[in-house]
């Protein structure tokens, strides 16, 4: 790109953000600031309870009769006025953003309430009954491709959606003649960034234009616009889709607002008025978005010396229930980019995608980097340790040479500019690392658990649309057509009084892009940084946008930045003519500067900046000839080296590849399992920095995410699909009190693929900090498989020796195991009672006692003489909830035993559980023992999991002690009864 | 998330309160400082149909020193206690466990009753009442009783509160010249729910370790001196006997091996105060 002379020298100084006095203080505008209209209803959503189930009915009656309740929605409601969604691969799928026959699951919407307000609305949730017939769930991507696993979608008849094999160079021959072959496995776990701002939706419709007007926190990318406008069935000029001034944070995360989108969007319709929905925080742990879980195992060819010559990759990844777009991306995003900073000429990969009874994946920050350097950089420490070498010589060894670029990897990457082996070089020395490693040896001279772990990873940024399609064989891209670039779209407009304004369609969601955009068009035109004022709302009805627009694939610097300063200096040329023509020199002489335009040779023959650019609002005749105004200029740039894939699959998936080379040393207390960050070096090569205090902002805040990742985060699922993290107290995002400081560390070779030279860099540490934590962890304790999040607990697993044995046997319960592989809560008790064992015996096979003695019942109904339906209240403490329980008993030995099994529905979730019981005639009466083992999904398992073991006992001690109460109980208790013992003595107490 | 409807009292006496809560019986809550309860009304986990708020009864919102027990009414913050200018030295173990309990914000609006009440298994006020011995003072319309921490405890969010009853005060044993007093706990992220806490006490009568996060409710043990044989076993065969769980947080064996790292640490610490 041509080199600009500019004056203002704004680009590259860290300026104070325009956004932050108002963020500051208050005065941000977020999606739920927003006015709305009067007669604006609000949304709620009835979510799965279930991984997996059939919907056999659903009944709204009630709800619908709810005053204030204006409609109720089912998945039957909104397939009737939409079209299923996009899918990004070919396959015989349907992708819907409600469940309709079936739940995939925990979280899956399944009908919608509209109503005066959100109270209201959710009063009318509890109301709606919906009969599930649960389903064997598939948590496991490994076990989605058993032969018998349970199959998510029928009409596709597997759970694996999609596969492609690729072949780069001759990675067979370099495998077979090489000196080595080392490989690797690795399970990613599932985790997001989460942003503070939930998803939020206003919808409308206006049935006369048969149009939808929607305003949602959506970050992009606006490909997802034509998604939503097909799935609703409308042009996409009868879509208009708008963002709020503010936005709380994405990550990528508020891509996945769309489906919702599309919901809020029928509601309205439905219900005749504007719709409002707030997504609450469990609602988004729960069903937002979550990055992809991946198991990977990579294998290597490599010299004696160390030397990489051949990668081969085996990637299954797990999107969860749906393949929504753009899905698979996570998978393809990196394609270009697989051999990492190396330079390694023959690469195989196979890529499977499957779906499991999971939230479905979607943008994330980082987007498919933390998952693949975590195998490549967990590797190349292997190699190292395996041959015997210096980690960091053969780190060293691979690297692409710094006279290589730009570089055309194996699969079709172009990597822009770097200088790997100087910014690693230099981050050794800056960065301290002979004094970290005397600190090691020391640690461990006197017994300490010490590691130091590298990490060399790759950035990209700036996504070539056409990488998704890379899913596709040649054939069907060739039929489909060629799909490639990036739009990035950038106006300038002066008004009559000489005020600057941009216009971008990059949508930020709080980095700052208004004060950048100010910076680069103010430099430009020579103006004050306050002089220009940017607003970066987007309306798809009113403003410039494409499928690219938006914000993700850390674009904004390297492509909306520099589209901005293309369009300023289209507006600056022609300045520069009017300007020219007035001061009667040429325009090659013209620079700009605090307001002014002038004469370089002369600065005094000078005219105001006000007054060059009023001319054409005020005297356009007075614009010499040949030159446009200089009103408005809209700049689309699309790079050209974002081509579309090649028939032999060579990608170049992104624009830009920033560097980074990260070095961290960790200490592990033996006795906790504690991991402590002792220090933490980052290096980054993001080409040209615009605005260093962001610069470091996105290092901090992505390093931050990565911490969570690393050591905390983790979206859980039990074995049944239930989803256990879904509170902020469960699913752990370190705050500052956990995250260290960093020492940031930049080295700039600037990109000569972008209008400024910038890179992107917000992702960079989300894909590189995991890793390189997890090298150091396995440094210091000498161990392969390393696992994320490493909690104490699990570290300690390495830590700890044979368990001490307690010095008499006890009464422990072990841990049963589900049919489909869930841990159950399982207990034990037993209670004495002064009632013959007949007695007891009827007692439990009778309605009226059971009404009795079921904790909570109301109603007790006989089915049958071995099946029983009843309405209870369950809780314990001030949690409570009302379910519909349905009790059958089977194995009966009268009147010695029998085994009660069940299910419980109701709002806070469901429960299933099977409980033997056994009567022993004792001296006193009877004695009855009982075990069981549950498993409880749905809401109270999402928010409760860490107390959920001893509330089921609670819960089952609460019915054996009403039924010794009933039988008139009152024995002195089982030693071996710990909990009902106490359960029983308390009950005593109250007598 | 928003609660199911309820009703709100917010009475000026405690007779009137009293009265609410008899009229309302088991549909009947005393709400303080909410940050256990008003997240769980959110999410619909508890449904009361009236809360009784007594933020605004002057008379539980005292800490009283008389004898040699704290005495802290159903109204005092927890910020409220940390910030009391007696606090190390006469709740030294209070103390040291308040920089684990919750967050700053939590602490300025929850009460420390509130925390008695709710009956956290993992929670740092149950834990130092009940090591310390101290006792809660129950009131309803009908009767006034005081109960022992460690029988007021029964287990996961479960205590001996009966329908019409709200805690009126706790009580803490002052501490006593030459005791020691130690608090230590192991989380996720600083503020989290314990996954082991203990408190421990060394005085004249011995040793004592108090252990939240395990058990369904504090548990309080008597221990051999830290040089005694029997020290090692005693303490296994207390980690061993609290029922410990694997959650998604922690396994089992992970809280069984707290117990005794953490546990013998903590009862050093404490020796070490002492003397």
């Amino acid at each position: 790109m041509k080199s600009l002379e500019t004056a203002g020298g704004l680009i590259g100084r860290t300026v104070e953000r325009v956004e932050d006095a108002g963020l500051l203080t208050g005065r941000g505008r977020y999606i739920d600031d927003l006015p709305v209209r009067r007669e604006t209803a609000h949304l709620a959503i009835l979510r799965s309870p279930h991984g997996h189930a059939d919907i056999r009915a659903i009944d709204t009656a009630a709800a619908r009769a709810l005053p204030g309740v204006f409609a109720v929605l089912t998945g039957d409601d909104i397939a009737r006025l939409t079209r299923s969604m996009t899918v990004g691969v070919k396959a015989n799928v349907e992708c819907w953003p409600i469940a309709r026959d079936r739940v995939r699951y925990v979280g899956e919407p399944v009908a919608l309430v509209v109503a005066e307000n959100r109270y209201v609305a959710e009063d009318a949730l509890d109301l709606i009954e919906v009969e599930y017939e649960t389903l064997a769930a598939i948590v496991d991507p490994e076990k989605a491709l058993a032969t018998d696993a349970s199959v998510l979608h029928p009409s596709l008849g597997t759970n694996l959606i999609n596969e492609r094999s690729f072949r780069y160079g001759d990675p067979e021959a370099a495998l077979a003649t090489a000196d080595h072959r080392i490989s690797i496995r690795i399970a990613y776990p599932r985790n997001s960034c989460t942003p503070i701002e939930t998803y939020g939706v206003i919808a409308e419709y206006d049935p006369g234009e048969d149009a939808y007007d929607v305003t949602a926190n959506f970050q992009g990318p606006f490909s997802i616009h034509a998604v939503i406008s097909r799935a609703l069935n409308v042009p996409g000029n009868r879509m208009r889709l708008r963002t709020p001034p503010d936005s709380g944070g994405s990550f990528g995360i508020k891509q996945g607002v769309f489906p919702y989108v599309i919901l809020a969007a029928v509601a309205a319709r439905v219900a005749g008025r504007p719709v409002k929905w707030i997504e609450d925080r469990l609602e988004h742990l729960t069903a937002s978005v979550s990055a992809t879980n991946r198991v990977t195992t990579l294998e290597a060819a490599v010299a004696a010396d160390g030397r990489i010559t051949a990668l081969c990759w085996d990637q299954l990844e797990d999107c969860g229930a749906h393949l929504r777009a753009p899905e698979p991306a996570t998978l393809y995003r990196m394609h270009g980019n697989m051999t990492g900073a190396y330079a390694i000429e023959n690469v195989a990969i196979r890529n499977r995608v499957v779906l499991t009874n999971k939230t479905p994946t979607g943008l994330n920050r980082g987007f498919g980097g933390p998952q693949v350097y975590f195998a490549l950089e967990r590797l190349v420490h292997k190699i190292a340790d395996e041959l015997g070498l210096d980690r960091l010589a053969v780190i060293r060894s691979n690297l692409v040479p710094a006279d290589a670029f730009p570089y055309r990897t194996a699969t079709g990457g172009l990597l822009d500019s770097g200088d790997y082996q100087t910014a690693i070089d230099r981050a050794c020395a800056e960065g301290g690392l002979d004094a970290l490693r005397l600190r090691r040896d020391q640690a461990r001279a006197e017994g300490r658990l010490y590691g130091i772990g590298y990490a060399t990873v790759v950035e990209p940024s700036v996504s070539n649309m056409g990488y998704i399609t890379t899913v596709l064989t040649p054939e069907e891209r060739a039929k489909a057509g060629p799909k490639n670039g990036a739009q990035s779209v950038a106006t300038v407009a002066i008004d009559p009084l000489g005020s600057v304004t941009v216009k971008v369609a990059s949508v930020p969601q709080g980095q700052g892009h208004r004060t950048v955009l100010a910076q680069v068009v103010a430099e430009r035109l020579g103006l004050p940084l306050e002089a220009v004022r940017v607003n970066t709302e987007l309306d798809t009805a009113r403003d410039a946008w494409s499928i690219a627009s938006g914000n993700y694939a850390s674009r904004f610097a390297a492509a909306v930045a520099g589209a901005a300063a293309l369009a300023a200096d289209r507006i600056r040329e022609r300045l520069a003519a009017i300007a020219a023509s007035q001061l009667n020199v040429t325009a090659d002489r013209i620079d700009f500067k605090a307001g002014k335009l002038f004469d370089r040779d002369n600065p005094d023959n000078a005219i105001s900046f006000g007054r060059v650019a009023a001319a054409s609002h005020w005297a356009p005749g007075t614009l010499p000839d040949g030159t446009g105004h200089t009103i408005r200029e809209t700049v689309f740039w699309t790079p050209e080296q974002l081509e579309a894939p090649t028939a032999a699959d060579g990608i170049n998936s992104s624009l830009c590849h920033g560097f980074i080379f990260d070095i961290c040393g960790v200490e592990i207390d033996r006795a906790t399992g504690q991991v402590r960050i002792d220090r933490y070096v980052t290096m980054h090569d993001c080409g040209r920095i615009l605005h260093p205090g962001m610069v470091d902002g996105q290092v901090r805040g992505g390093f931050t995410q990565a911490i969570g990742a690393a050591l905390y985060e983790e979206y859980s699922y039990g074995g049944d699909g239930s989803f256990l993290t879904g509170t902020l107290a469960d699913y752990l995002i370190p705050t500052v009190m956990e995250t260290p400081e960093p020492l940031i560390l930049h080295h700039e070779t600037p990109s000569p693929f972008t209008p400024l030279g910038a890179k992107g860099v917000g992702e960079g540490n989300c894909m590189s900090t995991p890793v390189c934590i997890a090298n150091a962890v396995a440094d210091a304790l000498g161990v392969e498989d390393i696992r994320l999040p490493l909690s104490p607990s699990r570290v300690s697993e390495w830590l700890y020796g044979e368990e001490r044995a307690p010095s008499k046997p006890q009464d422990s319960t072990p841990v049963a195991t589900g049919v489909s592989g869930e841990r159950l809560l399982t207990g034990s008790g037993s209670a004495d009672v002064v009632a013959t064992r007949d007695s007891v015996w009827t007692m439990l096979l009778d309605p009226n006692t059971l009404k009795a003695i079921i904790p909570g019942a109301h109603e007790v109904r006989k089915v049958s003489d071995t099946h029983f339906r009843a309405e209870v209240t369950l809780g314990i403490g001030p949690v409570k909830g009302r379910y519909r329980a349905d009790i059958r008993l089977s194995d009966m030995v009268a009147p010695e035993a029998v085994t009660l099994s069940g299910g419980t529905e109701g709002a806070l979730g469901s429960g299933r559980g099977t409980g033997r019981v056994t009567l022993t005639e004792t001296a006193t009466g009877t004695r009855i023992d009982y075990r069981y083992e549950a498993a409880i999904s749905g809401k109270v398992a999402s928010v409760g999991g860490r107390l959920l073991d001893g509330a089921a006992r609670v819960v089952i001690g609460q019915f054996f002690q009403a039924l010794a109460r009933h039988a008139g109980g009152g024995g002195p208790p089982s030693a071996a009864a710990g909990f009902t013992q106490r359960l029983l003595s308390l009950f005593r107490r109250h007598r | 998330m928003k609660p199911a409807s309820f009703d709100f009292l917010c009475p000026d006496t405690l007779e009137e309160a009293l009265a609410a809560l008899a009229e309302g019986g088991g549909e009947a809550r005393v709400i303080a400082g909410g940050q256990s309860l008003v997240p769980m009304l959110n999410m619909r986990l508890a449904r009361p149909g009236l809360l009784v708020d007594i933020m605004r009864l002057g008379t539980l919102r005292r800490i009283d020193t008389s004898g040699d027990e704290i005495t802290v009414g159903a109204g005092v913050r927890q910020a409220e206690l940390e910030a009391w200018t007696n606090l190390s030295r006469d709740l030294p173990l209070l103390a040291a466990a308040f920089p684990w309990l919750g967050h700053v914000q939590t602490r300025a609006r929850g009460t420390v009753c509130g925390s008695v009440a709710h009956a956290d298994p993992s929670a740092e006020l149950p834990l130092s009442l009940v090591t310390l011995g101290g006792a809660v003072s129950l009131r309803s319309r009908k009767q006034k009783r005081k109960v022992k921490a460690d029988d007021f405890f029964i287990g996961m969010m479960a205590t001996d509160l009966a329908e019409g009853e709200m805690i009126e005060a706790v009580h803490f044993p002052k501490a006593r010249p030459g005791s020691g007093y130690a608090f230590r706990e192991i989380g996720r992220r600083h503020g989290d729910f314990a996954i082991v806490a203990c408190a421990a006490v060394a005085d004249d009568k011995g040793l004592r370790l108090g252990i939240a996060g395990v058990d369904d409710r504090p548990r309080v043990f008597a221990l051999p001196a830290l040089d005694d044989d029997q020290f090692d076993d005693a303490l296994n065969d207390i980690a061993w006997s609290l029922n410990a769980r694997d959650d998604i947080h922690a396994g089992a064996r992970y809280r069984r091996e707290l117990v005794r790292n953490l546990g013998r640490e903590t009862l050093k610490e404490a020796s070490r105060c002492r003397a």
